[in-house]
């Protein structure tokens, strides 16, 4: 995992655990905004990127370097070894793709031939096959795009191929680096917060972005078993809905979010008093957290576990930020620790949700991880503690 | 301020997409957001940049946009009051 | 059995359900093709008008796809999912959008563009028209990819999901097609059915043999 608060997992866990934000002024995006907005830019230029990556081909793009650190870290810590005759998946997941780069030369490029070759790195899959390509031979490569929950659709395909036996294990995960597109977008929908964004407070004013990107080993009993891999959690539920109400806003009542959660927990076999903890979606939009609020009242009415979003450390990182908050909760279930909401003084009116402020330490057996995306996607996952 | 109005409902059918209603169809003194005309919140955050582009005014805070949208008339009526009409 | 009980598929300013050409529109350009088909359905949709070409284009499949049975009625659309595949994701809008920020004497970046730079949003605008509120997917692939549709939804349909929309919606600088299929449980199928099994085989057939008018 790579992020604005730590260039690997160690450094993230560090940061979560000190409560430090890595949200701040930008340095590294070239944009008139600079000045007007905080974000949470991963702290290495792409300079530096690509001397980590040991790559120099101009080819790469700043999703690339933070895709291929990411994926690369996580092959490395999980033990697997790429060619060992296991079918080996990459599923990950951008919303961005090559766009930080296409759109410094898009301007002249009919008088630009010498960046021409930022079209052919352009799109969406490209960052994927530069990991797979990375990480040497894989059986199964392929992207999805659906927005803020792209990362936890990756991983509902990944865990979902193994069930099924189509792969014996999948790298999976997100990627989204900041861009100029990403800024001017966000900024016309008016939900950016010029300051540090408040999740699930009654005066919270909008979300900040952010960029990274993380990736996840996941590996069926079998193939974990047969190598003597031990495992960090279970994913045991997950469930994608639409909440088919608004292009970008959720519908007032959480209806997709609801539907998202419950159906994950049915899978999961878990009872909702059975969450030890929830890592919300918990933008710092009025619209989001309001409508999250809601589902969360509905499925665990007046019993919500202990929640928490950890946007206000890392910003927002749309397509990455649900593998983000997937290592997030393997490192709470490892830790028994929850993360806690930064910015927060005010609960909501409506619904008095109140997240927890400072590190909890207490046994996490259980977590229950949403995102969701404009298009109404709606995502919920389940990991928990694996037996030792 | 009846030409004014009058600008508007065509600015704002232009801006909105609003491609089967005709300027007659806009009641200037009806709500714009809710039932009649079916607008959302990124028609709101539309009227914000119609503003800006063709008037020159900037809104900076979104919830601003409830009281200044609420029908024709009072979006007229601002235009005014800030002296770009 | 997981069943393809209708297809629409829209090429060429014509529109065609189960392979036969049920509009057809010459000499119209792209956006007159798309504004005209929707007036030929008679509806009562403003939205339509706010949408960009993709989504006016899976609108449009949808509609023509499920006009003459009963997928919407006889189906949990909380069950039902909606799995869509193009080759350019959204490109078509970003670009709308990215010359919208480029020029600073004219910055004025439309908030109604920006909603329909991600390819996931095609998806969304048939959830809210028809209240689909199922598991969602949106694959990107250089061309129309029958393995991988199938193999999907075969996936979600041995979980939660009953029924779906498949499809491949394309529109890129006036370069458009739609194919949108519906599929669900159908028992003890009838060998003269015009219903087709869903394989790898039969939505690539489908997906060809349109006979398209010249």
């Amino acid at each position: 995992m790579i992020s604005a608060i730590g260039n690997n997992v160690q450094e993230c866990f560090q940061s979560l655990a000190q409560s430090k934000t890595g949200i701040g002024k930008i340095n590294h995006l070239s944009t008139r905004h600079k000045d007007d907005f905080v974000a949470g830019e991963v702290k290495l230029s792409n300079e530096q990127l690509a001397q980590l990556v040991g790559d120099a081909n101009p080819a790469l793009n700043r999703n690339s370097y933070l895709a291929m650190l990411a994926a690369k870290e996580a092959v490395v810590h999980s033990g697997i070894k790429p060619n060992d005759g296991k079918r080996t998946g990459v599923i990950s997941s951008t919303t961005v793709a090559g766009m930080g780069k296409t759109e410094l030369y898009y301007k002249n490029l009919l008088e630009d031939a010498e960046h021409l070759y930022v079209l052919d790195t352009h799109d969406c899959g490209d960052s994927t096959e530069r990991i797979a390509d990375y990480l040497g031979n894989v059986d199964y490569v392929t992207t999805i795009s659906t927005a803020c929950s792209s990362a936890a659709n990756a991983i509902m395909l990944g865990s979902r191929m193994i069930k099924h036996g189509l792969l014996d294990r999948a790298i999976v995960g997100g990627v989204d680096a900041l861009s100029k597109f990403t800024f001017n977008g966000f900024n016309t929908l008016m939900i950016l917060d010029k300051e540090w964004c408040k999740p699930f407070d009654e005066n919270r004013k909008g979300l900040n972005l952010g960029e990274g990107a993380a990736f996840l080993v996941i590996e069926g009993e079998q193939a974990l078993k047969e190598r003597g891999g031990k495992a960090l959690a279970e994913v045991v539920g997950y469930s994608n809905t639409n909440d088919a109400h608004h292009q970008t806003a959720s519908s007032p009542d959480g209806y997709g979010a609801t539907l998202a959660i419950q159906q994950a927990l049915e899978m999961s076999g878990l009872t909702p008093a059975e969450i030890d903890y929830i890592n919300m979606h918990g933008t710092g939009t009025p619209n989001n957290d309001a409508s999250e609020s809601m589902a969360t009242k509905t499925v665990f009415g007046n019993n919500v576990p202990k929640f928490s979003s950890t946007k206000a450390f890392t910003g927002h990182t749309l397509a990455a930020a649900a593998s983000i908050e997937a290592v997030i909760s393997v490192l709470s279930i490892q830790n028994d620790m929850i993360f806690p909401n930064l910015n927060f003084s005010t609960p909501i009116t409506d619904t008095q949700l109140v997240p927890e402020t400072e590190l909890v330490k207490t046994p996490v057996n259980t977590v229950l991880s949403n995102s969701f995306g404009f298009g109404g996607n709606c995502s919920s996952l389940i990991f928990k503690k694996v037996k030792a | 301020m009846d030409a004014l109005i009058e600008k508007l409902k065509g600015q704002i059918i232009e801006q909105l997409n609003l491609a089967e209603v005709k300027p007659e169809d806009i009641n200037p003194e009806a709500p714009l957001f809710g039932d009649g005309l079916g607008l959302d919140s990124i028609d709101a955050l539309e009227l914000i940049v119609l503003l800006e582009k063709y008037y020159g005014i900037k809104i900076q805070d979104p919830k601003d946009g409830k009281t200044i949208f609420q029908s024709v008339k009072t979006m007229a009526e601002y235009i005014k009051s800030q002296g770009k009409a | 059995m997981n069943t393809i009980i209708s297809y629409a598929h829209i090429k060429h300013n014509q529109i065609a359900v189960n392979g036969k050409v049920v509009l057809h529109l010459p000499n119209k350009s792209y956006t007159e093709f798309l504004t005209e088909a929707y007036k030929s359905l008679q509806l009562s949709y403003p939205k339509f008008y706010k949408m960009d070409a993709q989504c006016k284009l899976a609108f449009l499949a949808m509609e023509f796809a499920c006009k003459d049975n009963h997928f919407l009625t006889e189906n949990d659309l909380s069950k039902t999912a909606i799995v869509f595949s193009n080759s350019s994701a959204s490109l078509e809008t970003d670009q709308v959008h990215q010359n919208s920020i480029n020029d600073k004497q004219n910055y004025f970046p439309s908030p109604a563009v920006f909603v329909y730079t991600l390819p996931n949003i095609t998806i969304g605008e048939i959830a809210i028209r028809h209240h689909i509120t199922g598991e969602n997917a949106f694959f990107v692939s250089p061309q129309f990819n029958g393995k991988l549709l199938t193999n999907y939804i075969h996936l979600l349909t041995q979980t939660n999901t009953e029924a779906v929309v498949g499809g491949w919606i394309n529109s890129d600088n006036n370069t458009y097609e739609a194919f949108i299929f519906l599929v669900q449980n159908v028992e003890n199928l009838n060998k003269n059915s015009i219903f087709k099994p869903l394989n790898q085989t039969s939505i690539t057939n489908l997906y060809n043999q349109t006979s398209w008018m010249h």
